[in-house]
């Protein structure tokens, strides 16, 4: 099938404007005969659902959680970036999807980050009219902060916790339309399959996770709002519940999987202390601001951050400073994340497992005083300490990067549709807006945008083409089957009763991921990582233990049935990070650097990979959905 | 370490619960309680026993999910979210009780989970501000005083994770409403609805049977994210105030 972007013509400031103008409408009393399932509450799920709702559609929205309020979502801290240039300090449209694009290192559509940066400017707007409490100077006005990436002021943030305030604004609007009566809401409810019926979505089939009940849900559209794939390496900044399973049942049924090996790791995370750890913790990005990021010229085992202090500075490497002479450790998060692994693969790393390298305040609150870095990071320096035990006032911070975002996702066009018509993903389950690098306080505007300002128009052209006639009953046999092969798979990961954990299991999914498919990739540890995920598959499917049944709360299948679909989506990621043998952004094969640093081929690789199912144990097909620059010319990126 | 846990342990809803012993020798004081309670988890499914429920999702104190009623105080001794909690705050030894929230609005799901969609159900009954997407004012249109966002940011940080009902003798729920209620309060983006929606939201938390307040303030003591019970007064405030008002409007006839 080839693929069709459906990127409008016209210039780039009007594409949208021209689209809207140009989608077919839905006669106001006509919406109310349309059913749209939304899977996923986070910013993307609960800001389409209510804006659907309150437009007239039926909706029916689905989360895992006990509450849509517990979407992952909420756990950004740093802020939403908008063009609303409140500073006068010369943002603008234009220089946010400039920006965007090139954070991105050109793997971006342009016509989509556009239109981000457009719409960016209503969100702001929406939000601060739901009661979003964003921080505000003293004349009342919206505060702004800088973020990485750009020399512009244009991040809105709700102290550390914008993501949660943000989400609780579109939770809000998410409830006030199921008690008006057009959100029908299901809470601890698992997407397992969409149903296609004549080559379109019709609907999907959940599990009620507390009954264990496989339920049908039929409608004219379905959209996946279901966020990214980064527990595939089992530990991340995601969630403990994050999944893929959604994303990869609709995958099976005909919707192509972009770019799955763009992942981004964040540089600054708090390190693995041990075998029992099951999520790592980022510490914000902000804190490279002040704190020096360095290891011992020679390798010191197991050096404690208590004892740092009696390394002397002739003795330390200030890897970043010395690399990059002038962004420092300002550096992007991909090329801090990839040097930080260079010096602890050397042997240098500090801290009992050698997988750390310090983040040192001294010089700052020798400089600044403790009182002034204490109102800029006391918050982050107390989570530290209490996660750690260690007090970073009188020692250095231990930091490791950590898998943090997954700009890849189901491939969609212009419209957030999939391949499959009917189909749509929205926020970080599509691929379309970050590229090969998502910039800090995107990742919000970019769900909102989709979910608040694009799929309410996009939706509607969809749905007013088909007519709300076309429309296919769960009594249909297209159910049933579905059911039958959701039920199947359930029983037979119930019935194999072997000796190994689903954590088990996904740990060594895990550690091979990041090991060969993560911050550094090579031909041959993608070949080895290849034949790796293969036996982790064939023994999760002989030897794994779920205790329980199916007809209850039963978390370890929950597990089970997630832990199956990383497993393949695994694979999957190693075979896209084979095919593109080049380095862009988050994505480096060793085969492709100039002198230490990232290669990208524009020649070969100014396109987004498109994969296509084609059976178990099958190779994918992948389609190359080529990128046209009209405007951005790319150029290599150089922070020295 | 080495510690002893007293679990409860309740198959479903409708069966009847007990508390089980477990010995566990495999604890590190770097983990986190939760972390704990996987390595517990491991070692029981490898034995083909049931591992233990229990609610958990981000794992960074925000998303509210986590629950757990930790030697007779929620999310344990520090006034943190269970998540947050390390072993390094128990001793070498020590007996931990852990048991579900206790309160009649959240019922028992499975052993340490418990259903708190009464939460749910609060919010929507006026946790909001009535306002479509698309056609509303620029942003800084209405100027807001930095000190009532701060304040409005303050009793916004509620997670709704429940812990003041769990510690609330009469399972109150007024910190929970009043954090809310106040949020919109202060803003003036809230000011329209301010009498309907505390109205509405009183009236579905007394229906979901949460009891009532008596100003222990424990509550306050137990709240990871800190909310005041200042919010309570003015939630008590707003309350009356709506109570001497009439805000419900008649609409007749159509227009032209």
């Amino acid at each position: 099938m080839a693929l069709d972007s459906k990127i409008p013509a016209g210039s780039l400031a009007e594409k949208w404007s021209k689209h809207k103008f140009n989608l077919k409408l839905v006669n106001p009393a006509n919406k109310r005969k349309y059913d749209v399932i939304v899977v996923g509450t986070g910013l993307a799920g609960a800001s389409a659902a209510a804006s659907l709702g309150e437009l007239g559609y039926n909706v029916k929205a689905f989360c895992f959680q006990d509450s849509p309020r517990r979407a992952h979502s909420i756990a950004a801290q740093g802020g939403i970036n908008a063009a609303k240039n409140y500073q006068n300090d010369g943002d603008s449209v234009y220089r946010l999807f400039y920006d965007t694009i090139k954070g991105g290192d050109y793997r971006a559509r342009e016509a989509n980050v556009h239109r981000l940066a457009e719409v960016s400017v209503n969100i702001i707007d929406q939000c601060v009219a739901q009661g979003v409490p964003f921080a505000r100077e003293y004349g009342g006005t919206l505060a702004n902060r800088s973020f990485g990436g750009a020399q512009v002021s244009r991040t809105f943030y709700a102290r550390g916790q914008t993501g949660q305030q943000l989400l609780l604004g579109a939770y809000s609007a998410l409830n006030r339309q199921i008690a008006n009566g057009k959100v029908t809401m299901y809470n601890r409810s698992e997407m397992l399959d969409v149903v296609v019926v004549d080559g379109k979505a019709r609907g999907i089939v959940t599990r009620d996770l507390v009954t264990g009940k496989i339920e049908s849900h039929s409608a004219h559209a379905v959209l996946l709002c279901t966020g990214g794939y980064g527990n595939v390496f089992f530990l991340s900044t995601n969630a403990k519940g994050s999944n893929v399973t959604a994303a990869w049942r609709a995958h099976k049924k005909g919707a192509y999987f972009a770019n799955p090996c763009f992942t981004q790791i964040h540089p600054t995370c708090i390190p693995v202390s041990g075998d029992h750890q099951s999520k790592l913790t980022l510490m914000s990005e902000s804190l490279r601001n002040d704190g020096r990021v360095w290891v011992p010229k020679e390798a010191k085992k197991g050096l404690k951050a208590k004892d740092a202090a009696s390394i002397p500075d002739t003795d330390r490497d200030y890897f970043l400073e010395r690399k990059y002479p002038s962004f420092g450790n300002l550096v992007p998060r991909d090329v801090a994340s990839r040097n930080a692994k260079y010096v602890c693969d050397e042997g240098r790393g500090v801290g009992a497992t050698g997988l750390a390298v310090f983040l040192d305040f001294a010089d700052a609150i020798k400089r600044d005083g403790r009182s002034v870095i204490e109102a800029k990071y006391g918050n982050l320096f107390d989570m530290y300490k209490q996660i750690t035990g260690d007090d970073p006032y009188t020692m250095p911070m231990m930091i490791y990067p950590a898998v943090h975002y997954t700009m890849g996702g189901l491939w969609v066009d212009y419209n957030l549709m999939t391949t499959v018509p009917g189909l749509y993903a929205l926020g970080e389950c599509n691929f379309s807006d970050h590229g090969a690098n998502r910039l800090g306080a995107s990742a919000l505007m970019q769900g909102l945008a989709d979910g608040y300002f694009v799929i309410p128009y996009t939706l509607g052209d969809y749905l007013a083409t088909i007519g709300w006639k076309d429309k296919v009953d769960t009594n249909h046999p297209a159910f049933a089957e579905s059911i039958k092969s959701v039920t199947d798979r359930q029983e037979k990961l119930l019935s194999i009763k072997g000796k190994k954990t689903v954590d088990q299991l996904h740990r060594e999914l895990g550690l091979t991921m990041w090991e060969y498919c993560g911050m550094s990739r090579s031909e041959a540890g993608l070949k080895k990582a290849k034949q790796i995920i293969q036996d982790i598959k064939k023994e999760f499917w002989t030897n794994v233990n779920i205790v329980g049944s199916g007809n209850e709360l039963n978390m370890e299948l929950e597990k089970a049935n997630r832990v199956a679909d990383f497993i393949e989506l695994g694979e999957l990621m190693v075979d896209d990070a084979l095919n593109r043998t080049e380095s862009c952004g988050g994505h480096f094969r060793e085969e492709s650097q100039m002198d230490g640093e990232a290669l990208r081929n524009d020649k070969d690789f100014f396109y987004v990979s498109a994969w296509e199912y084609k059976g178990e144990g099958e190779q994918q097909a992948l389609h190359k959905d080529a990128l046209e620059y009209e405007f951005v010319k790319p150029t290599q990126r150089s922070y020295k | 370490m080495k510690l002893t846990l007293k679990i409860w342990r309740q198959k479903s809803n409708s069966s009847k619960g007990e508390f089980k012993t477990y010995i566990h020798d495999h604890v590190s004081p770097d983990m986190s309680f939760l972390e704990m309670l996987d390595v517990l988890n491991e070692g029981l499914v490898k034995k083909g026993e049931e591992p233990v429920h229990f609610d958990h999702d981000c794992r960074e104190g925000i998303c509210g999910m986590c629950s757990l009623y930790i030697n007779g105080r929620p999310h344990g001794p520090l006034q943190t979210t269970t998540c947050q909690l390390h072993m390094r705050s128990f001793k070498d030894g020590e007996t931990i009780t852990i048991e579900p929230w206790r309160a009649a609005a959240f019922p028992v799901v499975k052993d340490l989970v418990v259903d708190r969609s009464a939460f749910d159900r609060i919010q929507q009954a006026g946790g909001y501000v009535s306002v479509n997407t698309g056609g509303v004012p620029d942003g800084n249109a209405i100027p807001i005083a930095k000190k009532i966002a701060d304040e409005a940011m303050d009793a916004a940080a509620c997670i709704g994770c429940g812990a003041c009902v769990a510690a609330c003798k009469n399972a109150s729920a007024m910190l929970f409403v009043s954090a809310k209620v106040s949020q919109y309060a202060l803003l003036p983006q809230g000011q329209p609805e301010s009498k309907e929606r505390v109205d509405k939201m009183v009236a579905q938390m007394d229906d979901e049977g949460f009891g009532a307040c008596t100003n222990t303030k424990a509550c306050e003591a137990e709240c990871p994210k800190s909310i005041k019970i200042t919010n309570i007064a003015r939630m008590n405030r707003e309350y009356y105030s709506s109570m001497f008002t009439n805000y419900e409007v008649t609409v007749s006839g159509g227009g032209d």
